[in-house]
């Protein structure tokens, strides 16, 4: 059974400021018995993240709403297992990948088809199961021989459909996105919906951050309304979003 | 990942994922290599290059001044350069592996010792490139190696062991403070010159304490590669020490690292 359970989980940033970050200031304090900038050693911390309990269950698909930095990306990161809490616990069965950034480790310089051999890896792609895929993948950017040719040239739209199609090969059983992803052109938008959907109904869980209200009706049937790194609502889609877009 | 897991657990788990998916730490490297000489058409090869104009320019120079024979000096002069630029871009490069690759850590949840293998592997490339170097100046002074210079094999993957520890310590610290990578690269400066790379061992003034060259962790790292690639068996001492520094310090590595792992992603 696919599940996510967080239980009292509690997320604390360490701001560091220029003294907390440097090992010269770290050592005078030492040898000044402390005396020295005691407090400005930069123990600052911000809450991210404060006593959230959530549990979400096989064949759920939940949204996240909330203001900028409300904490919905450090729940998706500590859901992601990016962040481990600093307090509580949580248990994470089943494979998840994320969709936030689809673009991370393209290379400009190489081409197409080095970029999904490079994109792929960082998926967990072993070489011969992206051999596999790797049709798949090029026959869907629809970039054809474009993929000969280093990404910089590529324009933006091109650029996307690129990463798009190295990023949705995945199936992992739980999905995490951070929302949804913009995909370029008309003609391949229809397309790369068609292939999210697809996605997103093989998966087990979903967990999308959004600020789109259709998007969060159409695709969520529970919604997390956070506030200040804590849940302020948690229940049904329709109900959340009518109290949160008011 | 639990809390409840022990601190070795954390860091074996993350460095035998790693390990068994070199091949992500190779591609990336490799990678890097690539990227960074794609538009000139002899690639890494430029490096070569100057290595060998260093090579060439400093034997010449520091032979004279300390009147060697060439055909041993330079040799001895081509290996140190050669290895002393792999420990220092290991270990200054090696000290930013996880700043470097904020953006992917934060996202990806891949094993962090994989970015230090991934700075291992691009710099062994490079070592690779600049090895073509020494057969050259062998050949050029008819110098003979014997079967000594296999000893190099083991000699290597001692040294890779080690420097992979300073590496993963370094890469955690230079997270938490962001002054350290400065006060590396200045250890490695100095280190290059009281370490004998442009300077042999048998220069110095008879009556010089040994110590001088034994307290000296670099000098015993070094030697494990010299020696065998100058058809000569390392002294036993070039061999103890760097085996007991493998012990100590993967010890200390490994603690560190299963203790901060899950801090690292916050430092960032």
């Amino acid at each position: 059974m696919t599940s996510i359970e967080l239980e009292n989980v509690t997320v604390d940033f360490p701001i560091f400021n220029a003294r907390g970050r440097s090992l010269k200031n770290r050592m005078i304090s030492y040898a000044t018995g402390g005396a020295i900038n005691a407090d400005a050693e930069g123990h600052v911390t911000i809450r991210g993240l404060e006593k959230v309990n959530i549990i979400l269950k096989e064949g759920e698909r939940v949204g996240l709403i909330g203001h900028n930095g409300s904490g919905k990306t450090t729940l998706l990161r500590v859901m992601s297992g990016v962040y481990t809490p600093s307090e509580g616990k949580i248990n994470v069965k089943g494979k998840s990948a994320s969709l936030i950034n689809i673009s991370l480790g393209i290379d400009p310089e190489a081409t197409g088809r080095q970029n999904i051999a490079l994109r792929g890896a960082l998926l967990g792609f072993e070489k011969r199961a992206l051999k596999l895929r790797r049709k798949e993948i090029e026959e869907f950017s629809e970039l054809g021989s474009f993929l000969e040719m280093p990404v910089r040239t590529y324009s933006t739209g091109m650029q996307l459909r690129l990463a798009f199609s190295i990023s949705t090969v995945i199936q992992p059983e739980i999905l995490i996105m951070d929302e949804w992803l913009s995909t370029g052109d008309e003609g391949f938008k229809e397309k790369a919906n068609e292939r999210l959907r697809t996605l997103i109904g093989n998966t087990k869980i979903l967990v999308i951050a959004s600020h789109s209200k259709e998007l969060l009706l159409e695709n969520c049937q529970r919604i997390i309304w956070l506030e200040h790194g804590k849940v302020r609502m948690d229940g049904d889609a329709v109900e959340v979003a009518n109290a949160y877009f008011t | 990942m639990h809390k409840e897991h022990s601190y070795g657990a954390i860091a074996r788990d993350d460095i035998l994922r790693s390990i068994r998916n070199f091949q992500l730490a190779a591609l990336l490297g490799w990678q890097d290599v690539v990227q960074r000489y794609r538009r000139s058409s002899i690639g890494a090869f430029w490096l070569t290059i100057n290595m060998g104009v260093l090579i060439a320019a400093l034997g010449f120079v520091f032979g004279t001044i300390f009147d060697s024979k060439m055909s041993e000096f330079l040799p001895f002069i081509c290996i140190g350069l050669i290895f002393w630029g792999y420990f220092n871009q290991l270990i200054n490069e090696g000290s930013t592996s996880f700043i470097t690759n904020s953006e992917t850590l934060l996202q990806l949840p891949i094993p962090f010792f994989t970015f230090v293998l991934r700075t291992w592997w691009r710099n062994t490339i490079i070592l690779l490139h600049n090895l073509v170097i020494y057969p050259v100046v062998l050949i050029f002074f008819g110098a003979l190696v014997d079967t000594d210079v296999l000893l190099v094999v083991p000699g290597f993957i001692l040294l890779s062991i080690n420097l992979l520890w300073m590496m993963l310590i370094l890469a955690i610290l230079c997270t938490r403070y962001r002054d350290l990578a400065q006060i590396i690269q200045n250890i490695m400066q100095v280190g290059m010159y009281v370490t004998p790379v442009m300077w042999m061992p048998s220069h110095l003034p008879t009556g010089t304490s040994p110590l001088m060259l034994n307290i000296n962790p670099f000098f015993h790292l070094l030697s494990i590669i010299r020696e065998p690639l100058q058809g000569r068996s390392p002294i036993p001492i070039n061999w103890y020490v760097p085996a007991l520094m493998a012990i100590l310090g993967w010890t200390v590595a490994l603690f560190l690292f299963g203790k901060y792992r899950q801090r690292i992603n916050y430092w960032l």
